[in-house]
């Protein structure tokens, strides 16, 4: 996908005056936010298992190549094959050819952000082939030619009104008086539309949530099925995913699957939680004939033993960006790209440059409310932070606002003079403002006037005052003694 | 700390370049806390800004410089107290990191930094004030500063002691852990996303009816009143510490009267 992060203040502009988003946005939110809450308070031991989830991360990450071999052997073992990508054009290019090899037609897909990350879908209309979204949410998004707006609810910038819509516009066959105002009643219309689909798909791709070096197995979790059809039915199943979704152990999955739906919907576990191992067995009732998993790196192993790994943590349950009250506030298509919010600001800058990216880690107040209910302990301001380190050092940023900064910061270290200007400045402005209390117009104070008033100041400082209060209580100490 | 507490502590008082320039009240309100509480507070010259604007728009050179001009400045004292979460924030969780490639300063900073408090948590936690003696007749609703609520843990504090003051009634809002949209730059750098944040948050704080919007930031009070001025609300914005000290002679943030 084009990214069009660059254009994030447009964009945030064009969302925000949006009614039928912001309508959408403010359902959406509270729904997750209050969900999360109950989850969290219902398991006590739920940090506990955060911190374990963490360590089990951290740990993995430490031993990547040694876990990532393990991984290849146990899936050649099981009879399934791992296909390394260094790029998206190389993982595109290694799925096509899976494809063309099968003989392919239809093509079913679980919701898998690395095949937005790689812009899959494009690649396989090209190509002839016609890729059919299964997971609700996405296929809402296809059939209306977007991309995801959040990594766990793709639709969640939409109303019902206007899935209702698309839906009529494009199921032509289905009778044009049926009720589709009922959310059931939109997904059985789905769930019609897409059976047929299952049935006749060649091949299914799917995403990872986990992949188990001990095992060799993918593990994918869903509230719909979908995965679980897309894996089981057509001939042969890809799974498409990047190198740090790796545990070492099925016990470490189902430590981490613990705090997984419960930070992601509040729910205690999702309502399918699948592990693919391999291809269909002699005697397996069923299962594809073929298994490929294609292992995307794209940036990732240059995170690795920098100051951005732990970002590599990440389980992708969506939990920061239900929280953040930036993401809340203008949705996720503003962002630009495939990852959205907190998450994604601190991503995409590593994924596809900081120079395309670069207003993502600036537009957060680091009110910290993301860090603060990461599951994997995430420290996604800090990172944030980095992020304006670089752009600062590598000139990125305005150059306004960089000289400002310095000129601030350089009176900021000389007290003395720092009085000297400002005392008269304050005074004027604190004369001006008098009458009001605030002023609703000043010269170079547009930006924050442009929806807010501004506070007058007193008009003498803290310390002219405090140096006065001072010499009135010498004085007194005087007269007493 | 778990050094014992001097019978006097000696304070140095962390105006904050806000308060400093804009509401010195806040300031006075401070000392008279900190000083009835049985503190000698000195204010040195030598401070003018945490160095968070510049921390956290990625100068980080110039971040380091303020900060170990503020220590030098404040090292003597038993305690750093600030009117503010954030710059408190500042002092008590970030300048420790600004100097990791120079061992001898961090170690220093370290040190300092467990020196440093909001000037709210600082009372009740370290100088073991449970009530003070004020009046305010009304109902205050209390903002929580995402600096104060997440990187310092300061939450119960503040309620209990707004509590204690005669005539006030405390009543709570929605959505308390969420942002009011400042975020220091972040409020001129993206001003349309800020007033989505904001417009949110005052609709909150109005819903509960109160006279008044209390908090530990100017920052954030200033963002707030400026938005409820711009509403033409007649709910009104003061610091926690104007009220705790019962110094109400200022008029309210943003406001004439």
């Amino acid at each position: 996908m084009q990214p069009s992060s660059s254009n994030f203040k447009p964009n945030a502009a064009a969302a925000l005056a949006d009614s039928t988003l912001q309508r959408a946005l403010a359902k959406a939110r509270s729904g997750f936010q209050s969900k999360r809450a109950r989850a969290r308070s219902e398991l006590p031991e739920f940090d506990a298992l955060c911190e374990q989830a963490k360590d089990i991360k951290n740990h993995t990450l430490a031993h990547l190549d040694l876990y990532l071999e393990i991984f290849e052997q146990k899936v050649t073992e099981s009879g399934g094959r791992v296909h390394w990508a260094r790029t998206p054009e190389q993982a595109r290019k290694l799925i096509l050819g899976i494809c063309k090899e099968a003989g392919a037609h239809t093509i079913t897909k679980g919701k898998s952000m690395v095949a937005e990350e790689i812009a899959l879908n494009p690649a396989l209309e090209a190509a002839g082939f016609q890729p059919v979204e299964t997971d609700l949410g996405e296929y809402i998004v296809q059939i209306r030619k977007e991309v995801p707006s959040h990594i766990i609810a793709p639709a969640f910038h939409l109303t019902r009104e206007q899935v209702e819509a698309d839906f009529r516009r494009t199921h032509l066959d289905l009778d044009k008086d049926r009720s589709l105002t009922k959310p059931e009643e939109l997904v059985a219309e789905a769930r019609g539309i897409l059976r047929d689909k299952f049935v006749k798909a060649d091949v299914g791709i799917t995403g990872a949530n986990f992949l188990v070096a001990e095992t060799g197995s993918s593990v994918i979790v869903t509230n719909e099925g979908n995965a679980d059809l897309t894996h089981l039915l057509p001939r042969v199943h890809i799974v498409l995913t990047t190198i740090e979704k790796l545990v070492p152990n099925l016990s470490d999955v189902s430590g981490i699957l613990r705090v997984l739906a419960r930070s992601a919907t509040g729910q205690d576990i999702s309502m399918y939680t699948t592990f693919m191992t391999g291809p269909r067995r002699p005697g397996d009732p069923d299962g594809p004939e073929a298994y490929h998993v294609v292992l995307l790196d794209n940036g990732r192993s240059e995170m690795l033993g920098a100051e951005f790994q732990d970002m590599l943590r990440c389980i992708r349950c969506g939990s920061c960006i239900n929280h953040c009250p930036v993401y809340g506030a203008v949705g996720g298509h503003a962002y630009g790209w495939v990852y959205p919010g907190p998450m994604g600001a601190v991503l995409t800058p590593s994924l596809i440059g900081v120079h395309e990216a670069g207003h993502l880690p600036n537009a957060s107040s680091f009110c910290g409310r993301c860090e603060a209910v990461c599951p994997m302990k995430i420290p996604l301001p800090k990172m944030m932070r980095h992020w304006r380190e670089r752009e600062f050092e590598q000139g990125e940023s305005p150059r306004i606002q960089r000289m400002s900064i310095k000129a601030w910061s350089w009176l900021a270290r000389r007290p003395q003079l720092y009085r000297r200007v400002m005392g008269p400045l304050i005074g004027l402005l604190g004369e001006w403002g008098k009458r009001r209390g605030n002023f609703r117009w000043l010269p170079m104070a547009g930006q924050w006037l442009k929806h807010r008033d501004l506070a007058a100041p007193a008009g003498r400082s803290f310390h002219e005052l405090w140096q006065l209060e001072q010499n009135r209580r010498i004085r007194e100490a005087d007269i007493r003694r | 700390m778990t050094t014992s507490l001097p019978d006097q502590p000696r304070i140095g008082l962390f105006v904050t370049c806000l308060v400093d320039l804009f509401r010195p009240s806040i300031g006075f309100a401070a000392v008279k806390l900190l000083e009835g509480a049985g503190c000698i507070v000195e204010a040195p010259l030598a401070q003018v800004c945490c160095g968070q604007p510049a921390y956290n728009s990625g100068d980080r050179a110039d971040a380091r410089e303020i900060a170990r001009q503020v220590i030098e400045s404040f090292d003597k004292y038993d305690y750093i107290v600030a009117p503010s979460g954030s710059c408190a924030g500042m002092l008590r969780k970030h300048y420790p990191a600004l100097f990791e490639d120079e061992p001898d300063m961090a170690e220093r900073a370290a040190a300092f930094a467990l020196r440093c408090y909001e000037l709210i948590a600082f009372l009740t936690d370290v100088l073991r004030v449970s009530a003070v003696h004020a009046k305010f007749s009304g109902s205050v609703t209390y903002h929580d500063s995402c600096s104060s609520l997440r990187e310092m843990g300061t939450a119960a504090q503040p309620r209990t002691l707004l509590r204690t003051v005669e005539g006030l009634t405390l009543v709570e809002a929605d959505q308390q852990d969420i942002c009011c949209g400042f975020g220091g730059t972040f409020s001129v750098k993206y001003p349309d996303i800020s007033n989505a944040m904001v417009s949110a948050k005052t609709a909150a704080l109005a819903e509960t009816g109160a006279d008044l919007v209390a908090g530990g930031d100017l920052g954030c009070l200033m963002n707030i009143a400026g938005k409820l001025a711009r509403e033409g609300s007649s709910m009104r914005v003061r610091h926690i510490a104007e009220i705790l000290a019962g110094e109400l002679d200022a008029p309210p943030i943003a406001s004439r009267r």
